[in-house]
């Protein structure tokens, strides 16, 4: 158990920047989770931690210490592959052995039978801790995986998309059960993904990162609904939050595709902003009240819980994407025109760079009147 | 059918009948592969095989069914003995020699990535240089007097060593060339299995405990190299089995069959001294030795199981 910590780290590979100038403070016993799309740097973050690769600047210290200097093996970190990189021709026990054998360790051959045993228990693995690792399932392999990791009772489980060679039952499947291993174990764990779902539901807190830079550190219901950063709000939910853009409009209101929005966001007038509304804070209308937008339908999701419809509207590339509950009767067919409000309490705005811009009090006490 | 009724499954798992016209289209598709092996293969070898049962010589008109006679006195024969001997121990210090030094020169130019392509290029020179030219060279280097490597050999303060004319030196001086000149080739082969080694394992060992580069090399790539070195071992014995053009260019198998190995002999007695029918019959040993290893390396090698 352990906390991790990096300080302004930058990682280059040649010209390329995987990592700058990163800061990350990892609490003990949290499962914290590095989310971002391909290149965002994760893997690079986690390799560091492991010492598989050292930064070009900046310092990493786990429990306070810097670790700079110290091997992979002597920083007691366990690392879990996407590939599970078992040791061929070994068998089950062997792998999780080797671990315990190293000299960084001094274990007694009692110890490391008791050591296994104990691993192989918590993951039911022990019908197989005598079988060749090459005659084992996927599954199988990346239990073995996070067997031979737990196995070492390490300060930190660092694990690499671990789940993401697995088929889609399985991952759901293993997701929690790495979930419920660490609520057990205790352990700080750090873990890199590019899929929002498992970042979401097993994690304590999320970084969203994008080429090499951390764009916000937050629990995941924070990361959601009260993202910091436009590309956060893109990349987390599904389906993907509605992107509008806006002007500030005289009079503290924002203007969007002719609907205002009584938001005052302290900007002056014409600046041009961005408006992002989860389907969710999208709603049908018959008689709009309130701001709302006009567009033909030309597509229907049907998730069964959820109906999603998405609307053509003008001045919009990608269609706007409405949640409605299909318990409601009022459904448009193809085609029809449908009129869409917005909430404007639910509205997340961002400036020209993508930052959060927040509302002052008179905005929201306003948005209390119209509800 | 008496057991139908205890094995029902039996009829539902046979063959289709095959339909009419399928075996001539298999024949004519299958056709002009198996005519070129039976033309150049299979029967040269039926030929040889029935020749090493007859007395026949180079361009003779007549020929006579021996039986074993070449068989019989081939086994009886020293210089027989002393060319299969010697076969043997080429092949016993080649293999070894050019398989383990070829593994340490693809470790060696995996470990640093810079220059690879020229390390690569440099060991790989003599496998594609006709070792009938390189052959003279190394005449030239062995010289007594004048070659090279006696020269650096006096200068180093020993005496001159009779490389190819001392008899007790000059097979190994050829398994020193043949190591020379398969190295390459199995480096090439070894480099080719490290690359495909993920390099996941090696921080797997890294993280684990593995610090030593020793430990990496047992945990990881010896076990990984597995079946690349068990096929680089059997195609090694099989080239090293066909050692002919450096014994032909600087010994002819001297001094006094020193360095007489089987194809040199099967050279000499078939066309030297015209006798086909014995040189048929020592072909046919090397075959053996040929088949052997080609027949563990199908039954053998092919049928692992590899770690994917």
């Amino acid at each position: 158990m352990a906390t991790v910590r990096l300080e302004k780290v930058t990682k280059k590979f040649g010209s390329h920047t995987a990592l700058n100038n990163l800061d990350l403070e990892i609490r003990n016993s949290e499962f914290f989770v590095l989310l971002g799309p391909t290149g965002a740097g994760k893997t690079t973050t986690l390799r560091l931690i492991a010492g598989l690769e050292s930064p070009n600047a900046g310092t990493i210290a786990i429990d306070g210490t810097d670790v700079l200097n110290w091997s992979a093996a002597e920083r007691d970190v366990a690392l879990v592959f996407q590939y599970y990189s078992l040791y061929p021709h070994y068998t089950v026990r062997q792998n999780l052995e080797f671990p315990l054998k190293s000299k960084v360790r001094h274990m007694s051959p009692q110890d490391r039978d008791a050591r296994i045993a104990k691993a192989a228990k918590t993951l039911r693995i022990e019908h197989l801790l005598e079988r060749k690792t090459d005659r084992l399932s996927g599954g199988e392999m990346q239990r073995v995986s996070i067997g031979r990791a737990i196995v070492r009772e390490p300060r930190v489980f660092l694990m690499d998309e671990p789940l993401s060679n697995l088929d889609a039952e399985l991952r759901v499947h293993m997701r929690s059960e790495i979930a419920q291993l660490h609520r057990r174990l205790g352990t700080t764990c750090i873990y890199v993904t590019h899929d929002q779902a498992e970042a979401m539901t097993m994690s304590d807190r999320i970084v969203v990162m994008m080429q090499g830079v951390a764009l916000q550190v937050a629990p995941p219901k924070a990361i959601y609904e009260d993202p910091s950063d436009l590309r956060v709000a893109r990349f987390v939910g599904s389906p993907a939050i509605n992107v509008l853009p806006g002007t500030v409009a005289a009079g503290s209101g924002i203007d969007v595709l002719g609907a205002r929005l009584p938001l005052a966001v302290g900007l002056p007038v014409g600046t041009h902003v961005t408006v992002a509304a989860r389907p969710q804070a999208l709603s049908l209308t018959a008689r709009p009240a309130g701001p709302s937008l006009t567009g033909r339908l030309v597509h229907i999701e049907n998730l069964g819980s959820d109906l999603f419809l998405h609307a053509g509207i003008e001045g919009v590339a990608a269609p706007v994407v409405v949640r409605h509950d299909p318990a409601l009767a009022n459904m448009p067919g193809l085609g029809d025109m449908i009129a869409i409000a917005l909430a404007a309490g639910r509205m997340l705005v961002f400036d020209g760079q993508g930052r959060r811009l927040t509302f002052e009090p008179e905005a929201a006490a306003a948005r209390h009147v119209h509800a | 059918m008496p057991d139908s009724g205890e094995l029902p499954a039996t009829k539902a798992v046979r063959a289709p009948p095959r339909r009419r016209g399928h075996g001539a289209v298999a024949a004519v598709l299958a056709g002009p592969a198996l005519a070129l092996i039976v033309l150049f293969l299979i029967g040269p070898l039926a030929c040889v095989a029935l020749l090493s049962l007859t007395d026949y010589q180079l361009g003779a008109a007549t020929l006579n069914f021996v039986g074993g006679k070449n068989y019989a006195e081939m086994l009886s024969d020293r210089v027989f003995q002393k060319s299969l001997t010697n076969t043997l121990i080429y092949v016993a210090i080649t293999v070894p020699g050019s398989v383990l030094l070829g593994l340490g020169a693809a470790l060696l130019i995996e470990a640093d990535k810079s220059l690879r392509a020229f390390y690569r290029a440099i060991y790989f020179l003599p496998v594609m240089a006709t070792l009938i030219a390189m052959s003279i060279v190394w005449e030239l280097m062995l010289h007594p007097q004048f070659g090279i490597v006696n020269q650096v050999v006096k200068t180093l303060g020993f005496a001159r060593v009779d490389w190819l004319q001392n008899q007790s030196i000059v097979l190994f001086t050829l398994c020193g060339i043949g190591i020379w000149q398969s190295l390459g080739f199995n480096m090439v082969l070894f480099m080719a299995g490290l690359t495909s080694i993920p390099k996941d394992l090696y921080e797997a060992a890294a993280v684990d405990g593995a610090d030593l580069a020793i430990d990496r090399f047992r945990l990881v790539t010896w076990p990984m190299l597995g079946p690349v070195t068990l096929f680089v071992i059997v195609i090694s014995a099989i080239r090293s089995f066909q050692v002919f053009d450096t014994v032909q260019v600087l010994t002819k198998g001297g001094p006094n069959k020193a360095s007489e190995v089987l194809l040199y002999t099967m050279y000499s007695e078939g066309f030297e001294f015209f006798r086909s029918g014995y040189a048929s019959a020592v072909t046919m040993v090397f075959l053996l030795f040929v088949l052997g290893l080609s027949a563990f390396k199908v039954f053998v090698l092919d049928k692992r199981v590899h770690y994917a």
